[in-house]
């Protein structure tokens, strides 16, 4: 078993505490976990993206060229890592910033793969805040793979947030529980 | 049984292993991409009742290292690429006067200022010549978050046994990655320093620790001493080997770049390419011997790539260690380029089918 994962979207929408998020859950789940972000320059306005990949075996190399899953949350980032995206593979998108129609016309792109259209930013502001759009995200991934458990996600929610920030648990967690509900009401619509 | 794991970057891995080896000085001057390190020492070391430090230049950072060793701390410092060579003058007193200290290098791309991204163009630097004169680093090259607690931890008792600077060589991909780190207790041994440090000559004779030597003959012996220190470190040398010695092909490789390479060697053996795998750990001294048996086993003549983030830098240590015993080629990624492993099985393959090797 193994799971590679590419998470990308504008710096400022926690793609790198939703990263880290997965990686830690991973952890306390049991699996052997790595979580590598790119830094730098291209964290200023830029589209910033991790690397994550949990698997059952020793990890060798933390680069990945063709992941299996995207979590794709802007524009940019659609065109950066669609076409890396395995065969086969599913990308989660986030329909308030990636038009399904801007994409129409590279519908080669996505030919042998999944794409998942989910209002993310919609739905992180209906959970109390738009900044938790990398929670809903979070929680539609785990809704579909169910990689950890309810409890491990909070477990490693509260230490990633910390002290400083314990007042945001409660939002994250209702981030999280939308995107994970509105996965399973997306799957059965299909 | 189940050991505490907790999610780490490879750079504070290192600080947490130095922790455990009993560092309690440390001084530095920031530089990315290694910051975590002076960050979590400015957190931890006053609370252990040790000294953290930021100095106002890495030239004034090594040479507090120096002044503390000198008094019988356990003192590191930390930078990267372009603050390394500012302080490679301080490099040299220290292995002049053989005091013991750590000092971790997060590799980053040059020359000059270069970039932020990974690279291991300083390879040279740390095991040739480290400074001016003929003198030596022990270079240890982890390649994950465990190793680099272990091998952090583990330089302090080996610094105080060869009374040797010790190089941790790392990079911005093992230093800025996140991976479990397994928190144990290393078992480091503190060694007898009483006989030499300059703890103040109250009922003894002063003792001097100096560089300068202008008789000449007195000088040459000093160096034939730090030669024969060099030699005593070959019972240090540490490698990974992932071969029978029926391969045909061995790749060699450190660190992350090391990382990468072995997913490539395990997708090829898994389909059945003739492929090994070799990674030295310690980078100085070099692990000649283990490669030259290699080379020797299964009477076979094999190739032997060698794979770097540089322009070909360990490449010409793993010929003169091979003295011919086997094909040496080449594969070399200059910093900010990164490989995925995919890319080293296509080289892989190109070379197996090679059939006159580019000897280098």
């Amino acid at each position: 078993m193994r799971f590679e994962i590419i998470l990308s979207g504008f710096g400022g929408q926690g793609i790198l505490f939703a990263g880290n998020l997965l990686a830690l859950a991973g952890m306390y789940q049991g699996y052997q976990v790595s979580f590598l972000p790119v830094y730098g320059p291209e964290m200023r306005g830029g589209t910033c993206h991790c690397t994550v990949i949990i698997s059952d075996r020793e990890i060798s190399s933390p680069l990945v060229k063709e992941p299996g899953y995207l979590i794709v949350l802007n524009l940019p980032s659609f065109f950066k890592f669609i076409p890396r995206l395995r065969s086969g593979g599913l990308a989660i998108v986030n329909s308030d910033l990636v038009e399904r129609r801007e994409t129409e016309e590279f519908h080669n792109l996505t030919m042998d793969k999944e794409i998942l259209w989910l209002p993310l930013s919609s739905l992180a502001e209906q959970a109390g805040s738009p900044l938790a759009l990398n929670m809903c995200a979070i929680g539609a991934f785990n809704g579909l793979l169910k990689l950890f458990s309810e409890k491990i996600f909070k477990k490693a929610l509260r230490e990633m947030l910390g002290k400083d920030k314990a007042h945001l648990f409660e939002v994250n967690r209702r981030a999280y529980l939308k995107g994970k509900s509105a996965i399973k009401n997306l799957k059965e619509s299909i | 049984m189940k050991s505490k794991r907790i999610l780490v970057k490879g750079v504070e891995a290192i600080a947490l292993g130095a922790l455990a080896g009993g560092c309690n000085c440390y001084f530095g001057y920031p530089i990315t991409p290694q910051n975590e390190i002076p960050e979590l020492m400015s957190v931890e070391l006053p609370k252990r009742g040790g000294v953290f430090l930021q100095a106002e230049s890495e030239t004034s950072a090594i040479n507090m290292v120096l002044g503390a060793s000198a008094v019988g701390a356990r003192a590191m410092t930390s930078s990267s690429s372009p603050g390394i060579s500012l302080m490679s003058e301080g490099f040299s007193y220290l292995i002049a006067l053989e005091l013991p200290c750590v000092i971790v290098n997060v590799m980053r791309g040059g020359p000059g200022l270069g970039g932020i991204e990974a690279s291991q163009g300083d390879y040279f630097q740390a095991v040739k010549a480290p400074g001016h004169g003929d003198g030596k680093f022990l270079v240890l090259a982890p390649y994950s978050c465990n190793e680099a607690y272990e091998l952090t931890a583990k330089a302090f008792e080996l610094a105080e046994k060869y009374r040797n600077p010790v190089m941790i060589l790392s990079d911005a991909i093992l230093g800025q990655m996140k991976e479990p780190l397994t928190l144990k207790s290393p078992k480091i041994k503190t060694l007898e320093k009483d006989d030499w440090i300059l703890s103040g000559a109250k009922d003894r004779p002063g003792r001097v620790i100096k560089s300068l030597f202008l008789d000449s003959a007195e000088l040459a012996e000093r160096n034939l001493k730090l030669k024969q220190k060099y030699q005593k470190m070959e019972v240090e040398i540490k490698f990974e080997r992932l071969a029978e010695g029926s391969e045909e092909l061995i790749i060699v490789a450190f660190g992350s770049m090391a990382r990468i390479c072995k997913e490539a060697v395990f997708n090829l053996r898994a389909r059945g390419y003739p492929v090994g795998f070799f990674r030295p750990i310690t980078l100085f001294p070099f692990p000649r011997k283990a490669l030259c048996e290699l080379a020797e086993s299964h009477q076979k003549r094999k190739k032997f790539l060698v794979v770097e983030l540089n322009c070909g830098q360990m490449v010409e240590d793993v010929a003169s260690a091979l003295c011919g015993k086997g094909d040496i080629l080449s594969l070399a990624y200059p910093p900010s380029v990164l490989p995925f492993p995919e890319d080293i099985e296509r080289e892989i393959i190109k070379c197996l089918n090679l059939s006159t090797s580019l000897n280098v």
